[in-house]
Formats: structure tokens, C-alpha cells, sequence
């Protein structure tokens, strides 16, 4: 019934703070529909304003409430608030049912707030493959912060390191043990680190194996820095790094704490900047997104020039143990590229 | 290269604390493939729009085991058309007296779907609803 708006007309009515329109974009961008891509190289010069801050920890650490009482206060101060929440896809149906703002009905009937739930639609990284272009719309759409709550991370899901300026990772009380805490991954990313729940028995326990495992990473962040090579080349900038990563806690349901983890975002933005470090992270950013996005546009020029017969046959030989997976890819490959790339089956 | 996926607000408005029903059908359209935005319980009618807006929902089932249905409904129509989300499809679960229904349909509910309904009768509805000219 609703016309379709031309991407000109959508374009002009987000930068001009129509909600409906944002959301309708918002929905072309998630879907990757043919007209997002120029909506997004029109907005492109308007983004880069906006502090980008992600928020990440467990099923159940409490990333809503966290979001939701850090979007409060950073409205008190007057400032405007996107957020985009994540939750995943099932992988068998393809669908999700997205929870975030069961935890975020303090922000209703704010203008200066705009929630967006995002189902992760077959990613695994704890985003989806639209949440960075996602964010920038918000970011263009002329919001001061954009908070991501990422899916219920596990050890890996290391995504919204590469995406946020700065990244909070919320741990609880009774989850792990002080081996999990110096296991690689999730806590690696945290810019700072949020124990919540600790009215919760335990709770000083969890802060400090936390700071016990920030007192050794320390000396080994400084190791790699010298030693070279000991983290994968990506997330290198993000190791050579003067900061001091706080463990803040909270008790998220009673606002309690909330000004600490607001000071210590303050104190992380300063420091992005006062270092210069805000311009290697847009750069490793904006690597890491093109290479994403290469790996993306490569693949399905690859399938396309397959017939899909002939991948068919490809799993059917390697199946029959006819051919090895590694072998089969460089085949694949040479035969779309012509480049000789691969030795002769 | 589009990903189109049907989305849902699942939304209980009034004061009833009662949403196990609520939450069979997010579970059984999440099943169907769809993403189900589930926004628990004691929602006003503008607290719903604007949810709807922001998430850009195709269609808003609203569950109310109150009795205040009469009230209630009216109100969260109204607030979907201020915010020009008057092409939403809304459905309505719960407890509804028949007697209700020709009312709520008159005022833009497109179906009403009591207690033992089929959630594929459901579930059908959508899809049938949304592949319409109008969607």
C-alpha cells in the first residue's frame, strides 16, 4: 500500500531525522537489496561522527539491561543514542526470535533513542553480515553514540572488535573458572570489562580472576609487541596498546555502577584520540571490511561461473574419496579464474 | 542477491501478566522461518508503534488475555496509523469474545485467533496475507 520511496527520497528523509524512513532503510540494508548499496555510498560521506561502542559477553551476563541503563545515562547527558541488538538465526528454520527490548522498555517514548533488533542470519562472528552497514546508517542518520549489543558471545564471536571504537565485554558471577578467564578470545577484545550481577554470590571471585588475567596479558601484549608474530595480523593495532583495561562492576537492573563504565568510556574515546589510535583502528576497520566484503563479492562471482552441476559432481567425487576437498577448491578456482593457479588434476 | 524474511512484533499490551501464549507463537513463527521481535509483557499502544516503526515489522500480533481488549485496541491502531504504519497487518490472540470480533475487524484488525488455534493456520495466514497485491 506504502509506495515504494525512491533510495534519493529515503536518503534525504534519514538525514533529515524521519524515523520511518530510517527504518525502512535500515530494512533494505539488512536484506541487501539492489537500491541499499547506492543509498549506502550516499550516505558514506555523512557517517564517521558517531561513537561506535559495542557491547558483548555471554548468554545472560545482562548486555540488554547494561545497554539499556547506559543509553539512559548517556541521555541524561543530552546525548542521542542508536542501538543496534543482535540475536541469532536459528540455523534450522531461518528464523529468530529477537529479545533485546524486553530489557529496554526505559527507552520508550524517547525521540533521542531508536532500538533496532537484528537477527544474525547465518553469521558467526556474533554480528550480522548488514550490522556494520547497519551502523552506519544510524551513524549518518546523525546519532552521537551507537551501542551494538552482539548475540550471546561465546570464545570467538571477536567481530565487534573490528567494528566498535570501543568494546565492553560484561561478564557475570558462577560462569567459568579462572582457566576460562586466561582461555584466548572474547576477553581479549575488551577495552573495558564489565562484571554485572555482583550482588550475585561470587562476584569477587569473577573480578578477580579478571584482573589477575589482565595482569598477564599485560606482559604478554607487551611480549607480542616485541617478539612479533604472536597474534594474527588483524587484530595486531589492537594489542600495541597503551591502555589500561578496567574491570568496572555493576549491578545493571539498579543503574548501579553505570556512571563508572560511563567515565571509563570517556576516559578509552579520549584516549583513542589523545593517542592517535582512533585513525589506525578506522584503518584496520575499514581493511578488515573491504577484505570481508571482497571474500563476499568473490565467492558469488566464483558460484556463478560454476554450473551448479558441477559443483554437484565436485561433492559427489570427493564424497567417493575420487579427490580431496583442498584439491577440488584450487580446480574450482583456476577453472573460473583461467589464471592457472592450481597444479593439473 | 536480496534476503527478504517476514517480521514480526509480538507485543502484550494492558496489564495481564499471562504471556505463555505470547510466547508459543514467537516460538512457532520463529519455527516458520520468520524473525519474531518479542517485546514482553505490559506494552502501551505507543510503546508498541513505536517498536513497530523502528523495527519495520510487516505484521503486529498482540495478545491480551485482560478483557481490556476493547479498550486497548483501538488505541494501538490508532497510535500505528499516526506513525504511517497503517499497511502493518495486525492480528489479535487471547481471549476475545465473538461477539468482539465483527468490531475489531471494522477498525483494521485482519484476524482475531483464540485459545487452540493451529499456529500453521496461523502461520499460513501471514504468508497468505502478506503475498497479497497490497503487501
Amino acid at each position: 500500500m506504502t509506495p515504494v520511496r525512491a533510495p534519493a527520497d529515503l536518503i534525504a528523509a534519514v538525514l533529515g531525522g524521519d524515523r520511518r524512513a530510517l527504518a525502512r532503510l535500515i530494512t533494505r540494508v539488512e536484506n541487501r537489496a539492489p537500491d541499499a548499496l547506492e543509498a549506502l555510498a550516499r550516505l558514506h560521506p555523512h557517517t564517521g561522527q558517531a561513537a561506535i561502542i559495542g557491547v558483548t559477553g555471554a548468554p545472560g551476563t545482562g548486555k540488554s539491561t547494561l545497554v539499556n541503563a547506559l543509553a539512559l545515562a548517556l541521555r541524561q547527558r543530552g546525548q542521542t543514542v542508536g542501538i543496534v541488538a543482535v540475536d541469532p538465526t536459528s540455523p534450522f528454520s531461518g528464523g529468530a526470535v529477537l529479545g533485546d527490548r524486553v530489557r529496554m522498555t526505559d527507552l520508550a517514548g524517547d525521540g533521542g533513542v531508536f532500538i533496532r533488533s537484528m537477527a544474525s542470519r547465518g553469521s558467526l562472528g556474533g554480528l550480522a553480515a548488514a550490522t556494520g552497514d547497519v551502523v552506519r546508517v544510524l551513524d549518518a542518520a546523525g546519532f552521537a553514540i551507537v551501542l551494538v549489543e552482539t548475540v550471546g558471545a561465546g570464545q570467538s564471536e571477536v567481530d565487534i572488535a573490528r567494528m566498535a571504537h570501543t568494546t565492553v565485554v560484561v561478564d557475570a558471577p558462577g560462569l567459568g573458572d579462572d582457566v576460562q578467564a586466561i582461555k584466548a578470545g572474547i576477553l581479549e577484545i575488551a577495552d573495558i570489562l564489565v562484571v554485572n550481577k555482583t550482588d550475585r554470590p561470587g562476584a569477587q571471585n569473577t573480578v578477580r580472576a579478571l584482573r589477575a588475567m589482565l595482569e598477564l596479558g599485560h606482559r604478554l601484549r607487551n611480549a607480542g609487541h616485541h617478539g612479533a608474530g604472536l597474534l594474527p595480523a588483524p587484530l595486531e593495532a589492537l594489542a600495541v596498546d597503551s591502555w589500561t583495561v578496567p574491570v568496572i562492576e555493576t549491578i545493571a537492573t539498579e543503574h548501579t555502577g553505570i556512571a563508572d563504565v560511563l567515565a571509563a568510556l570517556d576516559r578509552h574515546r579520549a584516549h583513542l584520540h589523545g593517542t592517535g589510535e582512533i585513525a589506525d583502528r578506522e584503518r584496520q576497520r575499514v581493511e578488515a571490511e573491504l577484505l570481508a566484503r571482497l571474500r563476499e563479492a568473490l565467492l558469488a562471482r566464483l558460484l556463478a561461473a560454476h554450473d551448479p552441476a558441477t559443483l554437484a559432481e565436485t561433492v559427489r567425487r570427493v564424497v567417493a574419496r575420487e579427490l580431496d576437498p583442498a584439491s577440488a577448491v584450487q580446480a574450482l578456482v583456476a577453472a573460473a579464474c583461467g589464471d592457472g593457479s592450481a597444479p593439473p588434476a | 542477491m536480496t534476503d527478504e524474511k517476514i517480521r514480526v512484533l509480538i507485543a502484550k499490551p494492558g496489564l495481564d501478566g499471562h504471556d505463555r501464549g505470547a510466547k508459543v507463537i514467537a516460538r512457532a513463527l520463529r519455527d516458520a522461518g520468520m524473525e519474531v521481535i518479542y517485546t514482553g509483557l505490559r506494552q502501551t499502544p505507543e510503546m508498541i508503534a513505536e517498536a513497530a516503526l523502528q523495527e519495520d515489522v510487516h505484521v503486529v500480533g498482540l495478545s491480551i488475555l485482560s478483557g481490556a481488549h476493547m479498550a486497548l485496541i483501538p488505541r494501538i491502531l490508532e497510535q500505528l496509523r499516526a506513525a504511517g504504519m497503517d499497511d502493518v497487518l495486525v492480528l489479535v490472540g487471547g481471549i476475545i469474545p465473538d461477539d468482539d470480533i465483527p468490531a475489531l475487524r471494522e477498525q483494521g484488525v485482519s484476524a482475531v485467533f483464540g485459545p487452540g488455534t493451529n499456529t500453521d493456520n496461523i502461520v499460513r495466514f501471514i504468508r497468505t496475507a502478506l503475498a497479497a497485491p497490497s503487501a
